[in-house]
């Protein structure tokens, strides 16, 4: 009994308490919050822009002919926004990280900045069918009302069907996340040091897999758990509306 | 009585042959109409006879095939003009109500005239509470619509669009979709906005209110305009065999 609770002391102090390890965890904490929290930025940013084309298309354009210059500035961007995704989600995650670290930033000795791009440019297009699909979701008749009322296109959008469609979405945006987070595991690829590198580094240090790799696992869940806190909070406070 | 209405001739609304199509389902086919200051128009027919769509082409919310509309004396089917200024003139009333489910009633009331017409919010505040004193609604200002009953969300509609200050009301179907015992609170808000000289368009089933506030009743079938008559000559002495049979059916 000794034996064992001395084993885990031991193994806890080699992978947390020699040479200031923790210190180490914490640093890798950092990357993966910092890229984390820029790549779902720029895919909210990335995936709101083209789900608006994408559901302005499918709306007024589909099936029609072109008339007007607008619709074919339009057309020829629900085009790119489609190519985007399709190519998005049809080659892993991995290989697009590489891609814009060695091919597309070769230059940058630092793999931060194509790495929280790689990541955004990726979660931005699940984003982007996710936020289209909540959008499509809202009845016409809101769009009537409000086009009725005086508002054109961009106001009715801002106004009348984005928040009525954020509110819908946001459990499956709030999975798009948890899954972003869990993601960027995968930095080590680019010489990031993020907190699964930091579990990996210790390993090899320590000879012992079993602290640092549960130990990883923990920090990955409680920032899960932390981030599932705050979401559940916002769909309540949304929810307000509904009795 | 309603106030002006054949007495003032000044035309609000032109239609010149009107036509609509989805694809080879000509709904509409010529419809010309002239609707002036301060009439009543009720438009009635059998479903699918295009009613419906004509009165949502006043307002553009169908764009017509071919033809014009002219409002105000501008021809809003012209590319050229920006609709969204000439649909704040003109207010509209759905079958499903349509009111935002994620704003307040006042809120569904004030963001047309603080968004649009730049008032304050204390201003746009005001007509809005009066308005919805007048339909006996002004305690349910901050419920969500989700709250409130289908006469309640209709009533509440209505004064959405007054709010607008429009010249012109566009109802479409607007008991449709109520439970029977609401039909009436409705109409009695459509009733009164009549007497006070507002004009409007109104497609319903509701004869008794084509007869008693229309000030001109249109019979709409196969995508064109059959019979048009003032109400009383209308319903006594239909002339076609079409509205002959409608009306047997109805009464």
């Amino acid at each position: 009994m000794s034996d064992f609770l001395n084993g885990i002391v031991e193994g806890f102090s080699k992978t947390f308490i020699d040479q200031d390890r923790w210190k180490q965890f914490l640093e890798g904490l950092e990357v993966t919050i910092g890229i984390t929290i820029l790549a779902a930025i720029l895919g909210i940013v990335l995936g709101f822009l083209i789900a608006i084309v994408r559901s302005t298309y499918d709306m007024n354009l589909k099936g029609k002919k072109c008339k007007r210059f607008s619709d074919y500035v339009l057309k020829f961007l629900n085009f790119i926004c489609n190519l985007y995704i399709t190519v998005v989600r049809g080659t892993p995650t991995v290989v697009q990280l590489m891609i814009m670290y060695y091919i597309i930033f070769a230059s940058f000795s630092n793999g931060f900045i194509p790495a929280f791009i790689a990541f955004g440019i990726n979660s931005g297009a699940y984003v982007a069918e996710i936020v289209r699909s909540g959008i499509m979701s809202i009845d016409k008749g809101q769009f009537e009302a409000s086009r009725s009322l005086g508002f054109d296109y961009k106001r009715t959008m801002w106004h009348v069907v984005i928040p009525q469609a954020f509110k819908n979405i946001l459990p499956a945006l709030g999975n798009e996340f948890i899954v972003l987070v869990k993601e960027t595991s995968i930095a080590g690829y680019v010489a990031l040091t993020d907190i699964t590198k930091v579990g990996d580094i210790i390993q090899g240090a320590t000879y012992d897999p079993f602290f640092p790799l549960i130990s990883v696992a923990l920090i990955y869940l409680v920032i899960v758990l932390i981030l599932s806190y705050f979401l559940k909070k916002l769909e309540r406070r949304l929810r307000n509306s509904d009795h | 009585m309603t106030t002006n209405s054949k007495n003032n001739n000044e035309i609000l609304i032109k239609v010149e042959d009107l036509k609509k199509s989805f694809g080879d389902n000509h709904v509409l086919k010529g419809v010309n109409a002239k609707i002036c200051k301060g009439d009543v128009m009720v438009v009635i027919g059998a479903s699918g006879s295009g009613k419906s769509t004509f009165l949502r082409c006043l307002n553009l919310l169908e764009e017509p095939t071919a033809g014009k509309i002219f409002f105000e004396g501008t021809d809003i089917t012209d590319a050229k003009i920006d609709i969204n200024l000439h649909r704040r003139k003109m207010g509209m009333v759905f079958q499903q109500f349509n009111l935002f489910p994620h704003m307040t009633v006042l809120k569904n009331m004030i963001i047309g005239p603080v968004k649009l017409l730049n008032k304050s919010k204390e201003e746009a505040t005001k007509t809005a509470m009066a308005l919805l004193e007048r339909v006996g609604l002004a305690d349910r200002a901050n419920d969500y619509p989700s709250q409130l009953s289908g006469g309640q969300k209709q009533r509440i509609a209505i004064v959405r669009a007054l709010c607008m200050d429009p010249d012109v009301m566009l109802f479409d179907e607007p008991t449709s979709a109520l439970d029977p015992e609401m039909v009436g609170e409705v109409l009695e808000v459509m009733k009164s906005l009549a007497k006070e000289g507002m004009t409007m368009v109104v497609v319903t089933h509701e004869m008794g209110f084509a007869r008693e506030v229309g000030t001109e009743v249109v019979f709409v079938d196969e995508g064109v305009i059959v019979e048009q008559a003032p109400p009383q000559e209308f319903f006594t002495n239909p002339k076609s065999e079409r509205l002959k049979d409608f009306l047997s059916k109805v009464f």
